[in-house]
C-alpha cells in the first residue's frame, strides 16, 4: 500500500495529541491538489443579474419539485436550499441597496454544493454513499447505499446536503454538478442556462486562471467574458462587459483545502453568507486521529492481545482459588 | 458457580405498568414516524440533523451503559476481585443500554431497511468515524449478550454449555474492554467533523480523550447509582463499603478530567470567555461544576462511607458527564443560517419509552434471573 507523506505526517501529529498534553493544533501546511480532470463552476456575482434562469434549468434538469413557500400562485419560490432545491440565487442588501456589488448596496449570491477537494461529507459517510469521482472530482450520491444517518449534514461546512424529512423513504439531496449531463459530454444545467456568464462551467484550473484574469481587470473598463463554458464541450461564446471591482479573494481557492466551485464578488464573502474557513479540511483532522489509532488495526489488535492475556491470567487465578 | 441469586417477587407492580403505558404511547408515535417520515414526529431539520435520539439515546445512553466496561476494567485488568459482586448487575445494565441504543438508531436513521449496508465490506468507508462507532457498538452488543449468557445458562441449568462458554469467555471479556475504549473515544472524534459549527468550548482535538474519560466516570457513577437504587427498591443492604472504595478510584479520574478540560481551554485562551457569561459558557461551567462538586465530596474518606453523599455524588457525575455530551452534540452545536432545535413531545416520549423498557427489563431480570449478589444471612 502506498503511504502518502502527508497522511503519515497527519498520523504522527494527531497521535502526538493523544499522547501529550500540548498545543492541540493540527493545522499542517497543505497544498491544494485539484485532480487533473477536476470540473467545477466559477460564479461571478458581479456578472449575475438575478434572473434565476439557473434555478429553473436546475429544477428541470434534475427533475426537482417546485416549492411554494411565500406567495400562493408563484410557481417556484424557495427561500433557501432544501430537499427540493439544489441551487439558489439569493440577494445581499444593505440599507436602501442602490449600488450593485458594493458593501453598502447589494449583491447576488449563488449557493449549491462546492464539490470540495477533500469533502467532509465523503469522509463522514460510513457506507460510501457519497463519493468523489476519481476523474472529474464531482461529489455524487448513491441512494442504494445511503442508510440515512445524516452525518454528512453534520460534517458539511456549507450546510449543503439536505434530507427529505417528510418522506418515509427519504434520501439525501444535493447538487451533483449535473453529473448525468456531464457524463454525456454536456455541462451543468445552471451554467448552460446562464445568459451573462455569471455561472461558468469548466476545468477547475481554467476557472482559476479566468478568475485571476478578472482580478487583474481595471474596474470600469470593458473586457470579454466567456459565457457558460470553458471546457470546450460547447462552442465558445464571449460577451463584452464592464469589469466590476472585486474583493481580492476567490472564495473556494483555499477554503477547507480548496473547492471545485469558486466564487467571485464585489462584497466580502462573510457578508454573503459564506463561513470563514481554515485552509485545512475538518475531515482531515478527524481522519488524522482515526488514522493514527486505527491504521491497519495494529494498535487495537495489540491491545486486544494484552487484554486477553490479562483476563485469562485473572480468570485462571480464580479457578485455583 | 456464581453467588448471585434471583430475588423473586411480583413483576407486574404499578410503576412497571406505568412504564409500559409510556411504551404504548411511544409505539403510536413510532408508527407515525415510519408511515410519514421523521419530520412528522421530530423537530430535527437540515441544520440540526441529529436530535435527542442520537444525543441522548446513543451518546449519553451508551455512556450510562459503561458500568459493565468499568467493572470489567477494574476486576479483570486491574485485578480487583473484591468488586466482583458488582459485575453482573453492571453488565446487565450495559447490555440493556447498548441494545436499546442500537434499537433507537434504527428509529433515527432514514433508510433503516438498508442498515445492513454498514456490514458490506465493499461499501465500508474506513475514513468514516461513524463506521467505526457503528461496527464497534454492534459488535459490543453481541459481546455483552455473550458475557451475560452464563446468567441465562444458570437459570436454564444448562451446565455443560455453561462450562464450554466458561472456557472461552475470557476472549469476550477482553473484547468487552477493548470495544468501549474504541467507540467511546470515537463518539468524541465524531464531532470533530462539525468544525466551526461546534463551539470552541467543545470543539477540541481532545474530544476523543475527553469522551473516553467521561464514559469512565459515568460508568462508575451508574454502578453506584444502580446499586443504591436496587438496595432501596428491593430492601437489600446497601453496598456502601465496596462503593466507597470504588469512588476512591473516581476521585483521581475526575481530577484528571478537570485538569485536561481546563488546561485545553486555557491553552486555547478561552478561559476569559468561559467565565464571561452567556448561555453556552454557563452550560460549560455547570457541566464542570457538577464534576467538581462530586470530586470535592468524594475526596474526603468520611464522605465515601456515607451512602447519601455517595449517591448524590454519583448523580452529580451522571449529570456533569451527561451535560458534557449533550453540550457537545446539541447545545454547543450551531449550524448558522438561523436553524434552531428543541425536541418535540413525541421525540421525548420515544426517548422516555426507551428508558422505560430498560427499567422494566431490569426489574424482570433481577427478579427472575441470578443477577444480584446473594445476601449472606449472619
Amino acid at each position: 500500500m502506498k503511504i502518502r507523506r502527508r497522511d503519515f505526517l497527519k498520523g504522527i501529529a494527531s497521535g502526538g495529541v493523544l499522547a501529550v498534553i500540548g498545543k492541540p493544533d493540527l493545522a499542517l501546511a497543505t497544498e491544494r491538489q485539484y485532480q487533473p480532470g477536476a470540473l467545477g463552476i466559477l460564479y461571478d456575482a458581479t456578472l449575475c443579474v438575478g434572473c434565476q434562469s439557473c434555478m429553473v434549468a436546475c429544477k428541470k434538469a434534475n427533475n426537482m419539485p417546485m416549492e411554494r413557500t411565500r406567495a400562493p400562485g408563484v410557481w417556484d419560490d424557495p427561500v433557501d436550499l432544501s430537499s427540493s432545491t439544489l441551487n439558489i440565487i439569493k440577494k445581499y442588501q444593505h440599507g436602501e441597496g442602490q449600488v450593485k456589488d458594493s458593501v453598502d448596496g447589494y449583491s447576488f449570491v449563488k449557493r449549491h454544493c462546492m464539490h470540495c477537494v477533500e469533502p467532509s461529507c465523503v469522509s463522514a459517510c460510513p457506507v460510501s454513499a457519497l463519493t468523489k469521482d476519481k476523474e472529474n472530482g464531482i461529489v455524487g450520491y448513491n441512494k442504494e447505499r445511503c442508510i440515512g444517518c445524516r452525518y454528512c449534514q453534520i460534517a458539511c461546512p456549507f450546510n449543503i446536503p439536505k434530507f427529505q424529512w417528510d418522506d418515509p423513504t427519504p434520501e439525501i439531496v444535493k447538487c451533483q454538478l449535473c453529473s448525468h449531463l456531464v457524463e454525456k459530454g454536456g455541462i451543468s444545467a445552471c451554467c448552460e442556462a446562464c445568459p451573462t456568464g455569471a455561472s461558468l462551467f469548466g476545468p477547475v484550473e481554467s476557472l482559476i486562471n479566468e478568475a485571476k484574469r478578472r482580478q487583474q481587470m481595471v474596474p470600469g473598463k470593458y473586457y470579454d467574458f466567456p459565457i457558460s463554458d470553458l471546457s470546450g464541450r460547447t462552442s465558445p461564446e464571449f460577451k463584452s462587459r464592464m469589469a466590476a471591482k472585486y474583493v481580492p479573494e476567490i472564495y473556494g481557492e483555499y477554503e477547507v483545502g480548496g473547492t471545485q466551485v469558486l466564487h467571485m464578488a464585489g462584497v466580502p464573502f462573510n457578508k454573503l453568507g459564506f463561513p470563514d474557513l481554515p485552509h485545512e479540511s475538518y475531515a482531515s483532522i478527524s481522519d488524522g486521529i482515526q488514522y493514527a489509532i486505527y491504521k491497519g488495526m495494529v494498535y487495537p489488535i495489540v491491545v486486544l492481545g494484552g487484554l486477553i492475556y490479562m483476563v485469562n491470567k485473572r480468570e485462571g487465578g480464580d479457578k485455583e482459588e | 458457580m456464581s453467588e448471585a441469586k434471583p430475588i423473586g417477587g411480583k413483576v407486574w407492580s404499578l410503576p412497571v405498568l406505568f412504564f409500559l403505558a409510556v411504551v404504548v404511547l411511544a409505539l403510536f408515535f413510532l408508527a407515525q414516524r415510519f408511515f410519514y417520515g421523521l419530520g412528522a414526529v421530530t423537530n430535527m431539520n437540515d441544520g440540526y440533523p441529529w436530535g435527542i435520539w442520537i444525543a441522548y439515546d446513543v451518546v449519553i445512553g451508551t455512556a450510562f451503559a459503561c458500568g459493565g466496561y468499568c467493572m470489567a476494567l477494574l476486576v479483570y485488568i486491574f485485578n480487583k476481585g473484591e468488586y466482583h459482586p458488582l459485575v453482573r448487575p453492571a453488565l446487565m445494565a450495559s447490555m440493556f443500554g447498548y441494545t436499546l441504543a442500537g434499537v433507537s438508531v434504527i428509529f433515527d436513521i432514514g433508510r433503516y431497511w438498508q442498515a445492513y449496508n454498514i456490514m458490506i465490506p465493499a461499501y465500508m468507508n474506513f475514513k468514516s468515524v461513524l463506521l467505526e462507532v457503528a461496527l464497534c457498538i454492534g459488535t459490543y452488543v453481541l459481546v455483552l449478550w455473550i458475557e451475560f449468557a452464563p446468567t441465562f445458562l444458570e437459570k436454564l441449568k444448562a451446565d455443560r454449555l455453561a462450562a464450554k462458554l466458561n472456557k472461552v469467555i475470557f476472549v469476550f471479556i477482553a473484547l468487552g474492554v477493548l470495544l468501549p475504549t474504541m467507540h467511546q473515544s470515537s463518539l468524541g472524534t465524531m464531532m470533530l467533523a462539525a468544525g466551526y459549527k461546534l463551539s470552541p468550548f467543545w470543539w477540541t482535538s481532545f474530544l476523543p480523550l475527553l469522551f473516553l474519560l467521561s464514559a469512565l466516570i459515568m460508568g462508575y457513577a451508574v454502578v453506584i447509582f444502580e446499586s443504591t437504587v436496587a438496595a432501596l427498591a428491593f430492601n437489600r443492604p446497601l453496598e456502601t463499603r465496596i462503593l466507597g472504595k470504588l469512588s476512591e478510584v473516581m476521585v483521581w479520574i475526575l481530577g484528571f478530567v478537570l485538569v485536561v478540560r481546563f488546561q485545553d481551554l486555557n491553552a486555547r485562551d478561552l478561559l476569559p470567555m468561559v467565565f464571561g457569561g452567556g448561555f453556552k459558557a454557563n452550560m460549560l461551567v455547570l457541566e464542570n461544576l457538577c464534576l467538581l462538586a462530586a470530586m470535592m465530596t468524594l475526596i474526603y474518606p468520611a464522605n465515601r462511607k456515607n451512602p447519601k453523599l455517595l449517591f448524590l455524588s454519583a448523580i452529580a457525575i451522571m449529570l456533569g458527564g451527561g451535560l458534557y455530551r449533550m453540550n457537545t452534540y446539541l447545545v454547543g452545536f450551531d449550524p448558522g443560517n438561523g436553524f434552531t432545535y428543541f425536541p418535540s413531545v413525541p421525540e421525548m416520549v420515544i426517548t422516555f419509552a426507551i428508558i422505560s423498557v430498560e427499567i422494566v427489563a431490569y426489574v424482570w431480570f433481577v427478579k427472575r434471573l441470578p443477577v444480584l449478589h446473594e445476601i449472606k444471612q449472619a
